[in-house]
């Protein structure tokens, strides 16, 4: 019973880091059609500038999360302007290549600049201590994950389904040039849902910090993930990115905890049995 | 796009000859490269012999990528399984260098046999989601199965006989390069022909545009799993001839990382090009060795700021930038590959 329920908190939290970072790559993916390999590298850019932040200018923890998410996107833009703006509507191959050549130059200037060791992020004491919820104690970092996630799940919703802006976003997904003959920027559109996908990744990066450590090779070694759990939620589904997250965390948490030795084993056989059964992910819809 | 394939087909029917003169010289230039390399670079014969391993890899990449369309960053799981088989086949008594190839190029063509069947029932992203799910899932199988693979320690501890019962494969590596020059060039040579013929044609078409190919009457299924086989013992004799020369198997031949670079180099050297393959494994390996010998991540960086130059300016890769600057090659020769 006690082994069950710790593998359910962790997995729930695992899931939900998953799902802060995977949200962002699967509106890039299903909403603009790009295959960005890259977006765990942002995720990393943020978790060195958290760590930079915290450990040499010894600022707190919320600060240093608003550091690492403003300084994302602000590296984000010209990065979005001169190399991804060309490869809207290019061939999957293409996609991949270029984002695969800017997670390895994200790599290589990173570890230039900030040496090639194990980033940490100190958690401030109040998210350190185990927190009483009645009948045990959970680390008060998960919990602070989950709600994280479900504010992040709940607040895209919202600003997809509901807002003005929403409303631009998915009628330029849609049909693209009918859009922009109506008045709509598509350009703009596509600037800001980069710019919010990376910040969610710069976030999810930061926060799930714990589950994923911030190491040199973070942006290659959690590509794989990534995109996996994407394409299993479906892309651009954000109930579908939920439930894929929640559903590989669980295994991947389960197996770890039950054949630490098997590794990833678990992982990719359900990931190949899921693709095989739901080709377009879980929810993913028809092209 | 079908203006091209047009004039392509007529050029290899009409100007057979040329086609048949300009092919004998490629030959002729990747024999002298062989031999200039087996004269200057004496002390590096085992790395470049590796590079004739991995150059095998990018060629069945090139065959599935390149002439087929399907998008896979896994590849390095048929390489693997011909490594292993290779390895395994050697340390239980079967030590003849010939037949240590053939079992690496039949149990590649297995695994390729089925990593085709999977990668085959899904399109697009989900294809390639898949591709890197087998290669990650053999990775795990073989880390696990320590009792037959070695686990993360390797497979090691076996030595192929002789080649032909009298060239030892010494501790220079003459032997082996050698070896792995002449399947490299006897390879090439068969592949040029797999790729010229009705059913390379067909595959290049499947490339183009599935749907026409399907209402012409093919069927596109079992043309692209044949494919896949041959793309897997090609792969899988690379695989095996990895084993051959430096006698151990690690677990980083069935790696997503070898999938990824090799899959790299094929866009450097050019897609669909077997010359371009050639080309693209020559020029990463050897910048690679001198590169990263310095500094790792100047070398992340290097290979990271040429791939968004090659995405951006020249998307036929090196090969397409030569047939660019001889376009009267092109003309004559009429066919690129």
């Amino acid at each position: 019973m006690q082994t069950v329920f710790s593998i359910a908190i962790d997995a729930f939290a695992y899931g939900m880091a998953l799902f802060i970072i995977c949200i962002g790559l699967s509106l890039t993916m299903g909403l603009m059609r790009v295959i960005n390999l890259a977006h765990g590298a942002f995720a990393m850019i943020a978790g060195y500038i958290a760590s930079y932040a915290q450990r040499e200018l010894g600022t707190g923890y919320a600060i240093a999360l608003l550091l690492s998410i403003l300084g994302t996107i602000v590296i984000s833009i010209p990065v979005e302007r001169f190399l991804y703006r060309r490869i809207y509507g290019s061939p999957q191959l293409t996609q991949v290549l270029m984002t695969i050549g800017i997670t390895f130059c994200v790599i290589g200037i990173t570890n230039f600049f900030f040496g090639p060791t194990l980033k940490t992020i100190p958690l401030p004491a109040s998210l350190a201590a185990p927190v009483d919820i009645g009948f045990r104690t959970v680390a008060g970092h998960r919990l602070f994950v989950m709600a994280c996630g479900l504010v992040v799940a709940a607040g895209l919703w919202f600003l997809i389904e509901k807002t003005a802006f929403g409303i631009k976003l998915r009628a330029t997904v849609d049909n693209a040039g009918m859009a922009d003959a109506l008045g709509i920027k598509t350009q703009v559109v596509y600037a800001i849902s980069f710019a919010i996908a990376l910040g969610l990744a710069a976030f999810g990066g930061v926060v799930g910090a714990e589950f994923l450590p911030i190491e040199p090779y973070y942006a290659l070694r959690y590509m794989v993930t990534f995109l996996v759990v994407v394409s299993v939620g479906g892309a651009g589904s954000i109930p579908g990115a939920l439930l894929a997250c929640l559903v590989l965390g669980a295994i991947d948490t389960t197996a770890r905890y039950l054949m630490p030795d098997f590794g990833n084993f678990f992982f990719y056989a359900a990931v190949i049995a899921i693709v095989c059964v739901f080709p377009r992910g879980f929810l993913g819809r028809a092209q | 796009m079908q203006a091209i394939a047009k004039s392509r087909q007529a050029a290899t029917v009409s100007g057979g000859n040329t086609h048949l003169l300009r092919d004998g010289l490629g030959l002729l230039l990747i024999i002298a490269a062989g031999a200039a390399g087996y004269w200057l670079f004496p002390d590096n014969l085992a790395l470049l012999t590796r590079v004739i391993a991995v150059a095998l890899l990018v060629l069945s990449i090139d065959l599935i990528v390149g002439y087929c369309g399907v998008a896979t960053l896994g590849q390095a799981t048929l390489y693997g399984a011909g490594a292993y088989a290779a390895g395994m086949a050697c340390l239980r008594g079967v030590t003849e260098p010939m037949t240590l190839i053939v079992i690496g190029a039949a149990a590649g063509a297995m695994a390729g046999l089925v990593m085709g069947t999977i990668m085959l029932r899904a399109h697009g992203l989900a294809q390639l989601v898949l591709s890197i799910a087998i290669v990650q899932l053999a990775h795990e199988a073989a880390n696990k199965a320590s009792a037959y693979t070695g686990g993360s320690d390797g497979l090691a501890g076996f030595s192929p006989s002789p080649l032909f019962g009298t060239f030892e494969f010494d501790l220079w590596g003459r032997t082996a390069y050698l070896f792995g020059l002449a399947l490299l060039v006897l390879v090439f040579i068969l592949l040029k022909f797999v790729v010229a013929s009705p059913f390379g044609m067909l595959c290049r078409g499947i490339k183009e545009d599935p749907v026409r190919i399907r209402s012409m009457g093919a069927f596109v299924f079992p043309v692209l799993l044949k494919m896949f086989i041959i793309s897997g013992a090609v792969a899988g004799m690379g695989g095996a001839l990895a084993a051959i020369s430096t006698q151990v198997v690690g677990l980083d031949s069935v790696s997503f990382e070898l999938s990824a670079n090799s899959l790299v180099m094929l866009v450097l050297g050019g897609l669909g090009s077997l010359y371009g393959a050639l080309i693209g494994t020559v020029i990463f390996m050897g910048f690679e060795h001198f590169v990263s010998a310095i500094n790792p991540f100047h070398w992340m960086t290097m290979v990271g700021a040429l791939l968004i130059a090659v995405v951006l300016v020249a998307p036929g890769g090196l090969s397409g930038l030569i047939d660019r600057a001889l376009p009267g090659m092109r003309d004559k020769g009429g066919q690129r590959p």
